[in-house]
């Protein structure tokens, strides 16, 4: 008896859980519906859109947009490969030198784990903003304009440095670097072959956040891209949005106005671009999800 | 003669770092001497170095044009205002939604509810103007289309600036709640269950447990996590306050923050010295406040410190 009564104060009431299940899947509807909403405008034929606006329930449903996409999509898949190119890229470069800096950084004994710290703790706290990041970046670098622009600033963060820190501190253990030592391994071998091979899960999660963060990133290619062929996805984007706007503000003042606003992707080929750009995260993220709160720990930048 | 021999030992290592070293000084600490564009009058002259040095000096000038007019104002109005109604929202709601997922029965249901609500958390802002665009777009949108048909007027959102303060905030939440959700569930998920058993025999209430155990337990991670948010109370999430409102000049009074400020003086106003200016401004009063939080932190809670 005592028993069941325990057992009743534990859980909640059948009638709350419900009402608690009803709250979470309308909160679960809230987070996915806009995605449902521009999947369901892909579809829709141009006549639907024009008569009824978007809608959950267009008049008629068309695959005219992806047999668009199909044979005009020049443009859109030369940004998607863009896109696919600085991710790759990025991810690799952004990795191998912020696991190198962060083994450092994990090494007890080096003599100048402080002064290495403290170059990557200082950017955190003190920036030099945007302008002067841009001016170095073009101006300096002579970046201005080209891949090495979106590929580049975005490759290291101090905050992925010091993850992958205390991740390389918990997993690597000091006695194992030590007799690799004895059994006369070099610095860079242990590195490579010892340390690289038991660390996947905490380079694997630093490689999530970069993969995410130049997949997503749009503002390094607002602020240096000019050239119509360097454009990633998420740009594209930001373009054709723009020239809507613009071309429907002068709409009905000129022929050629006209020509370039039937020319510029329908409402229906827009949401494909989005769709294209958000399907790869959708279809992959319930995988990984548990890497993005698992790998940020507080207090993972402390010695 | 010794520290020729610390050196020599452990170069193999510092070879590693000298990578990432690199990138810091280009991509960190040159910009940093930038700043001093905040004090002179940029004037294009070659390279890099060469437009610094040669610039005059305006001394105070760039920042004080900055607050001549009303700009100063309704940035720093906007920035700290969406701030601190961010801070209060994305620890009250996500911990509410914590503790209710982490008392349904149905724990298979619970991860299900978490992976969707997560879903926005992965979009970039890009994205989310296009969901936004949807509902809100002045002639195709679905939400005109209902208030049409409900005989009303259609609302033009993207000039009228009085819904904009309820979506930005709506849209911050709405993006973060499945990440904020899921850190907390951790950390209730982390506590000792026989406290519950200790507080049910004893006659506990489900509500008393929630206040008396589960919330005593999570004010520390609360506090620190407050504390950090508000270590970048004068930064903004960029993304929001531009692209969602596509850049809408009619919005500014309320999407004004000061790093769309310090972006559109800079390209569309091409003032480099009022840019920099106020981008040094939010960086030093960002670290004197980032500084000042976490030395708040070390103090309830030496472990969760920063640094």
């Amino acid at each position: 008896m005592k028993k069941k009564r325990a057992y009743n104060y534990l859980e909640i009431k059948p009638a709350t859980n419900v009402f608690f299940n009803i709250l979470f899947i309308f909160l679960s509807l809230l987070a996915i519906i806009p995605f449902i909403f521009v999947i369901i405008i892909s579809f829709t034929s141009d006549e639907s859109i024009q008569k009824i606006g978007y809608s959950f329930f267009p008049t008629k449903f068309s695959l005219s947009a992806y047999q668009y996409m199909l044979t005009n999509g020049s443009a859109i898949m030369k940004s998607f490969s863009v896109s696919v190119f600085i991710t790759i890229v990025g991810t690799i470069v952004g990795l191998v030198v912020t696991a190198m800096y962060a083994y450092v950084l994990s090494r007890k004994t080096y003599p100048y784990r402080k002064f290495f710290t403290m170059a990557a703790v200082i950017p955190m706290l003190f920036t030099g903003g945007m302008v002067a990041t841009y001016l170095v970046v073009v101006k300096f670098c002579g970046m201005g304009d080209s891949l090495n622009a979106l590929i580049w600033p975005a490759a290291i963060s101090s905050l992925n440095i010091f993850i992958l820190k205390s991740f390389f501190i918990t997993s690597v253990p000091d006695a194992l670097i030590e007799s690799a030592k004895i059994d006369g391994a070099g610095e860079w071998k242990i590195f490579f072959s010892i340390v690289i091979p038991i660390s996947t899960p905490g380079i694997a999660t630093i490689a999530l956040f970069l993969t995410l963060g130049y997949w997503n990133n749009w503002f390094n290619a607002m602020l240096y891209i000019n050239n119509q062929d360097l454009v990633p996805l998420q740009y594209f984007l930001i373009k054709i949005e723009n020239n809507i706007n613009a071309l429907q503000q002068l709409s009905g003042q000129s022929a050629a106005v006209m020509k370039a606003l039937r020319e510029t992707p329908s409402s229906a080929i827009q949401m494909v671009v989005v769709i294209i750009s958000v399907l790869p995260i959708a279809c992959t993220y319930p995988f990984f999800q548990r890497y993005f709160v698992g790998g940020l720990s507080l207090g993972a930048v402390k010695e | 003669m010794k520290k020729l021999k610390i050196f020599r030992k452990s170069v193999n290592l510092t070879v590693l770092a000298i990578p990432g070293l690199i990138w810091f000084i280009v991509f960190c600490y040159l910009p940093m001497i930038g700043i001093i564009f905040a004090f002179k009058s940029f004037q294009i002259s070659g390279s890099f170095f060469e437009s610094l040095l040669n610039s005059p000096w305006v001394g105070l000038d760039n920042f004080k044009f900055i607050f001549s007019g009303n700009d100063a104002a309704v940035m720093i109005r906007n920035t700290l205002g969406y701030n601190l109604i961010g801070i209060v929202l994305s620890t009250v709601l996500p911990i509410t939604f914590a503790i209710l997922l982490s008392e349904l029965t149905n724990k298979f249901m619970s991860k299900f509810y978490q992976t969707l609500m997560f879903f926005p958390y992965f979009l970039s802002w890009v994205i989310v103007s296009y969901f936004v665009l949807a509902f809100l777009h002045p002639s195709l949108g679905l939400v005109n289309h209902v208030i049409t048909s409900l005989g009303g007027q259609p609302i033009d959102f993207y000039s009228s600036t009085k819904q904009w303060p309820f979506l930005l905030v709506f849209l911050s939440c709405w993006k973060n709640m499945g990440y904020n959700i899921v850190m907390y569930l951790a950390a209730i998920i982390g506590i000792d269950r026989t406290y519950y058993e200790a507080a049910a025999l004893d006659g506990a209430t489900k509500l008393q447990q929630v206040f008396k155990i589960t919330l005593p337990c999570l004010k520390q991670l609360i506090i620190v996590l407050v504390l950090l948010s508000l270590g970048t109370i004068f930064c903004s999430d960029f993304g929001l306050f531009y692209q969602v409102p596509m850049n809408s000049g009619a919005l500014y009074d309320v999407t004004q923050t000061v790093d769309t400020y310090v972006y559109r003086t800079f390209k569309v106003v091409g003032d480099i010295g009022m840019s920099t200016a106020a981008s040094t401004l939010q960086s030093v009063v960002g670290m004197i406040v980032m500084v000042s939080a976490n030395f708040v932190i070390s103090k309830i809670d030496k472990e969760s410190a920063l640094f």
